[in-house]
């Protein structure tokens, strides 16, 4: 694939904290991940999906002033984001190996529409299903 | 300002969250303030003024609306008898479960049933919490308050704003 989306970032209370756990958990690996002065731009992908990153973006200044960046936190840290959906193999495999990875489950894996599906949410709030793809 | 939702700690929003997510996981429970505060890791007073400031609802009528609209989906769903449907979804009575449920959606479960079985429905595609969310009643009123407006014969206005 040539063409298609390339970046699409999720808000962060911590972007340390979010690289240990897109890394250090659900094994994603960095992307990008440069500095200048307070801002940084930090990216990861999926081992298996390189076309794709996902940018771990902290809402604050240059990009949002003070108040906005200050709801936007408070917005994430209440799971009022979208939902994200990742795809797995298998999804009970999954739900174990990162259970005791202390991954916070929302909800252990459910046999639904002839699929499994799972929920959890990473650090700052945003909510995760884990879906395993059909066949 | 310091009543603006925005204005809450987000470190505490995140932890009402985690309180808000343990309902969510198992409504059928029983949910007094004082389990709900320690999951947050607050008071007991502290955690329900939080939390209603946080999400616009007390945490008891929030688990209201989850069991309902779980045993809404139920409803939808299976073909499982009323009375295990209410007991499942955390009611000790079915008398208790049919009226709040009349309360809350306007319609007895039955009806709600035969309603669902006659439309068929296409959110195969999305996730289910997602789709279950979609059906969730809106409870903008306290039950007792909406029983009040039915027996008075009036109409609850629309678009009705919580008072903070």
């Amino acid at each position: 694939m040539n063409q298609g989306i390339e970046v699409v970032g999720v808000y962060v209370h911590d972007q340390d904290e979010a690289l240990a756990f897109y890394v250090g958990k659900l094994g994603f690996r960095v992307h990008t991940d440069v500095g200048n002065g307070d801002y940084r731009w930090l990216t990861v992908q999926h081992p298996e999906q390189p076309s794709f990153q996902l940018g771990l973006f902290t809402p604050g200044p240059p990009v949002l002033d003070a108040a906005t960046a200050q709801a936007v936190r408070a917005i994430v840290a209440k799971g009022a984001m979208p939902p994200l959906v990742l795809k797995v193999d298998d999804c009970r495999a999954a739900h174990a190996r990162l259970l005791a990875l202390g991954v916070e489950f929302t909800q252990e894996p459910v046999d639904r529409y002839g699929t499994v599906d799972a929920g959890f949410r990473d650090p700052s709030g945003n909510g995760w299903k884990m879906i395993q793809g059909h066949g | 300002m310091s009543g603006s939702p925005s204005n809450q700690d987000p470190a505490l929003l995140r932890r009402l969250l985690r309180a808000r997510d343990r309902m969510d996981a198992a409504s059928h429970e029983e949910w007094p303030v004082g389990r709900l505060a320690q999951v947050s890791g607050v008071s007991q007073a502290h955690f329900a003024r939080s939390f209603k400031q946080a999400f616009g609802t007390p945490p008891h009528r929030y688990l209201l609306t989850r069991r309902i609209e779980r045993a809404i989906s139920l409803l939808r769903e299976t073909d499982r008898p009323i009375t295990d449907i209410a007991f499942e979804t955390g009611w000790a009575s079915l008398g208790t479960f049919g009226r709040t449920f009349r309360d809350i959606t306007g319609s007895s479960p039955s009806a709600i049933r035969s309603r669902a079985k006659a439309t068929p429905h296409e959110l195969g595609q999305v996730p289910v919490c997602i789709a279950s969310a979609a059906h969730r009643p809106h409870l903008t009123t306290a039950v007792s308050e909406k029983r009040r407006l039915a027996a008075d014969g009036t109409n609850e206005p629309e678009q009705q704003q919580e008072i903070p």
